[in-house]
């Protein structure tokens, strides 16, 4: 049987485009907070802040293409599956834009005293969150679950970066209380960026759906053969 | 086999159905469960219609047909020479693509069948018309004018009188063959209300070009294409998440 190219094609397209944008300002988003921080910039900070309308808006342009094309298309199959996909991952990159915002605000406030230490794993732990968004984005473009499964499982090496990260700083605060402002500040940071790759990672697990449309997420199969031991039990 | 709580009403094995040289279907193996409803859809000239009027032998009367392979309802061969053909469509009832109403009164239009069926029994038989009228959800639309030609009513109310008169000699499956092609959005939305609750006594299959109307009213699909069947699964599973590449490019609109 031939294919047909169909007008609702266009606009399946137009929608994976507004998401790519979406999922690049997202990124930068990331970029720009954890490098304001670093590098103590208050304008690079303050940029962050404007910048989060645009995602916003983005957001929820996405919102009435994906209804309308709902609405008016009632797509079925592997069609349903990406428009739902693209709804609920502009949510996703809506909040990861928040939580940058989130980190520029802490850096805001961060930079009202000297810095407490040069930082390491809060940038190395940027960098893993922004290409896990970047990746979970273009499995989504690509309709690749291999490398929506491969996102997933950087999520450990956050987790793992992120207990460090409040280890040091716990460190830190027993030995001088004067510097748990900032340190409660920096741990905040850690958890935002954790909580970005968590975004991220749903975004592989809907792709995941969107290709296979077997759900994998919560660990109904295991992303990474099977649950692991302990949970679903009584744990924790 | 079958999943849990359901029971095969129908079944065909390695069905096979001939005009002619032309081979319309082609190894079907399939199993419609007992008071679920299964749509098959697929495009023109799939099958579809063919199949389902083998369910009742609606094909006999066309010369020249031939066909291979089994059809058993509840287990037993609806070709086997001892079965009544006239009984068999008593049990499987069918609501076409036109309504057909007789050109009779609403009342006859339903009595008619009980008839010639033998109840002589008056008030027998005006229970039944209500009930059956009851039934297909047209009662209070005709209640008072039972007397008045079936064609006096509008389409999608003749459709449903063809139901009722289908309901009237207590049938087991109602087969319907796009019942809806014909008539408005609303009567529409009327007939698929009403396969919704015939599902509770009677096993509907239901073949229809609206792949909508498929994921709307049946719990099980078919999908059917060039004599064969592709896929057959439960409905919110075909069109979500079909298995078949065939199935996937015909349910979101991409055949040629």
């Amino acid at each position: 049987m031939p294919k047909t190219e169909r007008p609702f094609d266009e606009e399946l397209k137009s929608l994976r485009e507004k998401l790519m944008e979406m999922a690049v300002r997202a990124e930068e988003q990331i970029a720009l907070a954890v490098r304001a921080l670093k590098d103590r910039e208050e304008e690079m900070a303050c940029r962050v802040l404007e910048r989060e309308e645009a995602i916003n808006l983005l957001d929820i342009e996405i919102d009435g293409m994906g209804m309308r094309l709902l609405a008016l298309r009632q797509p079925l199959a592997a069609d349903l599956r990406f428009i739902t996909s693209a709804l609920k991952i502009s949510s996703d990159l809506e909040r990861i834009g928040d939580l940058a915002v989130n980190i520029a605000e802490r850096t805001l406030d961060l930079l009202k005293a000297p810095q407490l230490k040069p930082l390491i794993d809060i940038p190395l732990m940027a960098r893993i969150a922004q290409e896990m968004v970047r990746d979970a984005i273009r499995a989504f473009v690509e309709g690749d679950d291999r490398l929506a499964r491969e996102v997933c499982e950087r999520d450990d090496r956050i987790d793992q970066l992120n207990g460090q990260v409040f280890r040091e700083l716990l460190t830190y605060m027993m030995q001088d209380p004067g510097t748990i402002s900032q340190a409660v500040d920096l741990i905040l940071v850690g958890r935002h960026l954790e909580r970005i790759a968590d975004h991220a990672t749903n975004i592989g697990e809907d792709v995941m759906y969107m290709v296979k449309g077997k759900t994998i997420k919560h660990h109904i199969e295991g992303r990474a053969g099977g649950p692991k031991s302990g949970e679903g039990g009584a744990g924790a | 086999m079958s999943p849990a709580g359901n029971s095969v009403k129908f079944k065909t094995e390695s069905l096979d159905f001939y005009y002619g040289p032309t081979r319309a279907l082609k190894n079907v193996s399939i199993e419609c469960f007992d008071k679920k409803v299964t749509a098959i859809i697929g495009p023109s000239g799939c099958g579809k219609s063919t199949f389902i009027r083998t369910l009742n032998r609606m094909n006999d009367v066309i010369a020249g047909t031939r066909i291979e392979g089994q059809v058993l309802l509840d287990g037993r061969n609806i070709h086997a020479p001892e079965v009544d053909v006239v009984e068999l469509r008593r049990r499987v009832g069918m609501v076409f693509q036109k309504p057909n109403p007789f050109p009779k009164s609403i009342y006859d239009n339903i009595a008619y069948g009980l008839r010639i069926n033998g109840m002589k029994d008056k008030r027998r038989i005006e229970a039944t018309v209500e009930r059956s009228l009851r039934g297909a959800a047209l009662w209070d639309e005709v209640k008072d004018r039972l007397d008045d030609n079936a064609f006096s009513l509008s389409g999608g109310q003749q459709q449903r009188l063809c139901i009722a008169r289908a309901l009237a000699v207590e049938p087991e499956v109602i087969l319907f063959d796009e019942p809806c092609s014909a008539i408005d959005p609303i009567a529409t939305a009327k007939i698929e209300d009403l396969i919704e609750h015939l599902k509770t006594d009677y096993t509907v299959i239901i073949v229809t070009h609206n792949m909508q109307q498929a994921a709307r009213v049946s719990d099980y699909t078919a999908f059917m294409m060039l004599g064969e069947l592709v896929e057959f699964g439960p409905t919110d599973r075909i069109f979500t998440a079909p298995a078949n590449k065939l199935t996937e490019d015909y349910i979101t609109g991409r055949f040629g």
